[in-house]
């Protein structure tokens, strides 16, 4: 007893828990405009999302626990999130380069193009893995990976059959860090590759039946007769689903080259249509930078990558995903420009990234006392080529191929398209500005529904200004003027947000989205807002009250609808 | 009953290290191995600043008030790092999607402080970070000292001043 309490003495000095916590709970109002009743509402007048981190390190052992409760899931989440418990828990230690974690744990391979565990609150998003993970460095410049693990499917404990398990190693080689010979050379190379593998007790999988006639002569009439042979037919899913990928990074002076090669096995699944094709993805990136100067291009092209640790498993909240393919768009910061937002196509898509940012020097004739940034972007996604197979005992592609494609082949169909400008520039001590232009072209049908046609496309131009006044060191005026002018969809909006700081405490801004140009009369709705924030250290209390439009909210390329709703909303975030 | 277990293992662990703690220090520095802006492997526990205070934020290419916060800061750091040699690592959250702009945007905004990617967010749960911008001052000995979370306009004035307070030994509030 007196070893144990001296032990835990030991152990437990020099400890320290830190931690975090965030509350967003609303109240629902019943809307006549945007068609909100109590029973739209099923009752639910109330939602709240809430979770708390709490974390412990002593030296090199630490151990966590997330602590999360729906209570109802606030609108626009997963019914199946409704409940509280603990989705998260792990212990690490790190003894020399090996550092082990067991429970549950977040990775990512690469640039997750296979393996990539992650959560987003905002979104409602969490595939973290439940099992072990270790992390070793057997010589300086190399590092090597291993998991094997469940996945996180809502509240739904993991038991033999329900999903698969997942297995992986990841291997970084940092090459100048490993040869002395190369160690004072400026061109700096790493390589690296994992493997995944995913094993799953597949269920009954369909049969199909194919009758075939044939003809026999009777042998006492001598009359033919037709006979039918009749075949039954099963799908034979797989066990086990490998993939793997590869990767270089190679840097020298201002320039940056990255890519990364991904193959995965026949994976007949239900967001692939049960097509045995294998699957393939190339992601890359290349950079110039020097100061003042920054130049990004980016190109994927990814075939049938949809991966999941179960085979089912497929719709909106997208759930039990093991790797993840980021969208090739650049995310905006102005709330306009984000009504037609893009998600990638994991069953093909090939993608393209320009951009450039360009300080005009302080104090040049174009550049202004404070010099000014001007930022360019483009990107675009589009089909790749298929020609379809159709298997003669489905009659659909499930159980074939599905179809062929050639490497990097780039089909007809524009899934999106985005120029955008960004200008900024600080006028005085007290005004800045920024202006921004974006040009989109959205394909509803493509994004939206799955459906590969060009026949719903939008057209939007997004003009933005964002002037900030400041009139002492403490209070500020901000105000954003936007505008989204389109002839399709929802038609035009208008948007005017002012919003008045008082650093480090206060903030106050209302705010109103006005979709005044669209085609239903009854539908040219005033989305305002009205918001309140208190910060103090690291809490941060905000109270918001209006209308919430209907869309998607995208983080990092995986979105989720949000319905319309009215009402108020809290949020307290805090760290300690 | 296993997590009734977790729970109470964790009061006690709150506790011991709550009565223990004398310092202002909220806790240590992390050790986790996040990237250089070149891509090349970092562990945090590297972070340093030869005894004198760090300013740590957490940002993204595509968060606002973040890339506000730091141009506002670049135009100041310079002098900052003159008068107190407090130095600024920008730790960017950006994930697979982003992570390779970081290093043209930050070139391409002319940005004089360190950089550090936390692709998957490893740093970013390790100090318990909700929501970028979230802004960390760290001490000379590597103990998180004092944070706060989002940015206004002329919040950059509130940390140098915290800054400040923490060379000259006084007490924050």
């Amino acid at each position: 007893m007196i070893s144990v309490a001296s032990w835990s003495q030991n152990f437990l000095e020099g400890g320290r828990v830190n931690g975090n916590v965030q509350m967003d709970a609303q109240y629902y109002s019943e809307d006549d405009k945007l068609g909100i009743t109590d029973s739209t509402l099923n009752f639910r007048k109330f939602g709240m999302n809430a979770f708390g981190n709490v974390n412990y390190t002593n030296g090199d052992f630490s151990a966590g626990l997330r602590f999360e409760s729906y209570l109802n899931p606030m609108l626009g989440f997963d019914d199946r999130f409704e409940g509280v418990g603990i989705p998260y828990w792990f212990a690490k230690y790190k003894v020399g380069t090996l550092e082990m974690t067991a429970g549950h744990f977040y990775e990512q391979f690469g640039s997750g193009l296979i393996l990539r565990g992650w959560e987003e609150w905002t979104l409602g998003y969490d595939n973290n893995f439940y099992g072990f993970n270790a992390h070793f460095s057997p010589v300086k410049g190399v590092m090597l990976k291993g998991l094997v693990g469940n996945q996180r499917y809502f509240w739904e404990p993991y038991e033999a059959g329900n999903r698969g398990i997942v297995r992986g190693i990841d291997g970084d080689f940092y090459l100048n860090d490993m040869f002395g010979s190369m160690a004072e050379s400026k061109t700096k190379i790493s390589i690296g590759g994992s493997f995944v593998s995913k094993y799953e007790k597949t269920q009954n999988s369909p049969t199909y039946t194919v009758d075939s006639s044939y003809s026999v002569l009777d042998t006492i009439s001598g009359e033919p007769i037709e006979m039918i042979n009749q075949k039954t037919y099963q799908l034979v899913y797989p066990n086990n689903v490998g993939s793997w990928a590869a990767r270089a990074n190679i840097a020298n002076g201002g320039f940056n080259f990255y890519v990364e090669y991904a193959e995965k096995g026949n994976d007949p699944n239900e967001s692939n249509n049960y097509i045995y094709k294998k699957g393939q993805a190339i992601y890359s990136t290349l950079s110039y930078s020097q100061k003042g100067l920054g130049i990004f291009l980016s190109t994927k092209w990814i075939d049938n990558m949809g991966f999941k640790s179960k085979l089912s498993e497929s719709g909106n909240p997208s759930m039990l995903d093991i790797n993840y393919l980021p969208a090739i768009s650049k995310e905006h910061p102005y709330s306009l420009a984000t009504v037609y937002p893009y998600a990638t196509k994991p069953n093909g898509e090939f993608g393209f990234q320009g951009q450039i940012i360009y300080t005009i020097p302080k104090k040049s004739t174009l550049g202004g006392k404070y010099g000014t940034t001007i930022t360019l972007n483009y990107s675009s996604a589009q089909s790749i080529q298929k020609d379809t197979i159709i298997s003669p005992i489905t009659g659909t592609m499930t159980g074939s191929d599905g179809y062929e494609t050639n490497f990097f082949s780039i089909g007809d169909i524009l899934f999106y398209q985005d120029v955008n400008l960004l200008i900024e520039k600080k006028f005085s001590t007290k005004v800045k500005a920024k202006i921004a232009y974006y040009n989109q072209t959205y394909n509803k049908n493509v994004v939206e529904e799955d459906i590969f046609d060009e026949h719903h496309i939008v057209y939007a131009n997004i003009g933005v200004v964002d002037l900030t006044y400041k009139f002492d060191r403490r209070n500020s005026l901000r105000m954003e003027l936007q505008g989204l002018w389109t002839k399709e969809d929802k038609g035009d909006w208008a948007a005017l947000l002012l919003e008045y700081n008082v650093s480090p405490k206060w903030f106050f801004s209302v705010q109103d989205e006005f979709n005044y140009g669209n085609p239903v009369g009854d539908d040219q709705i005033h989305y305002y807002n009205v918001s309140f924030g208190y910060n103090q250290k690291s809490n941060r209390i905000s109270l918001r009250y209006g209308r919430q439009r209907e869309g998607l909210l995208c983080v990092g390329g995986v979105c989720r609808y949000v319905p319309a709703s009215t009402g108020l909303t809290l949020t307290i975030t805090s760290s300690f | 009953m296993k997590n009734l277990l977790l729970v109470s293992l964790f009061l006690l662990f709150s506790v011991a290290a709550f009565s223990q703690e004398e310092s202002k220090a909220l806790f240590s520095l992390p050790s986790v191995n996040v990237k250089n802006v070149s891509g090349e492997p970092f562990n945090t526990k590297d972070i340093s600043n030869d005894g004198k205070p760090i300013i740590l934020t957490f940002w993204a290419t595509w968060c606002k008030p973040c890339m506000k916060e730091h141009d506002a800061i670049n135009e100041v750091y310079e002098e900052w790092v003159e008068e107190t040699g407090v130095k600024l690592y920008a730790v960017s959250i950006d994930n697979a999607r982003s992570s390779k702009r970081v290093l043209p945007t930050v070139n391409g905004k002319g940005w004089e402080f360190d950089v550090l990617l936390d692709p998957n967010g490893d740093l970013k749960r390790a100090m318990n970070v909700n929501i970028p911008p979230h802004t960390f001052i760290v001490n000379g000995n590597g103990e998180v000292v004092w944070q706060h979370v989002g940015y206004l306009e002329g919040d950059e004035m509130e940390y140098i001043e915290i800054v400040e307070k923490v060379i000259a030994g006084e007490k924050l509030d």
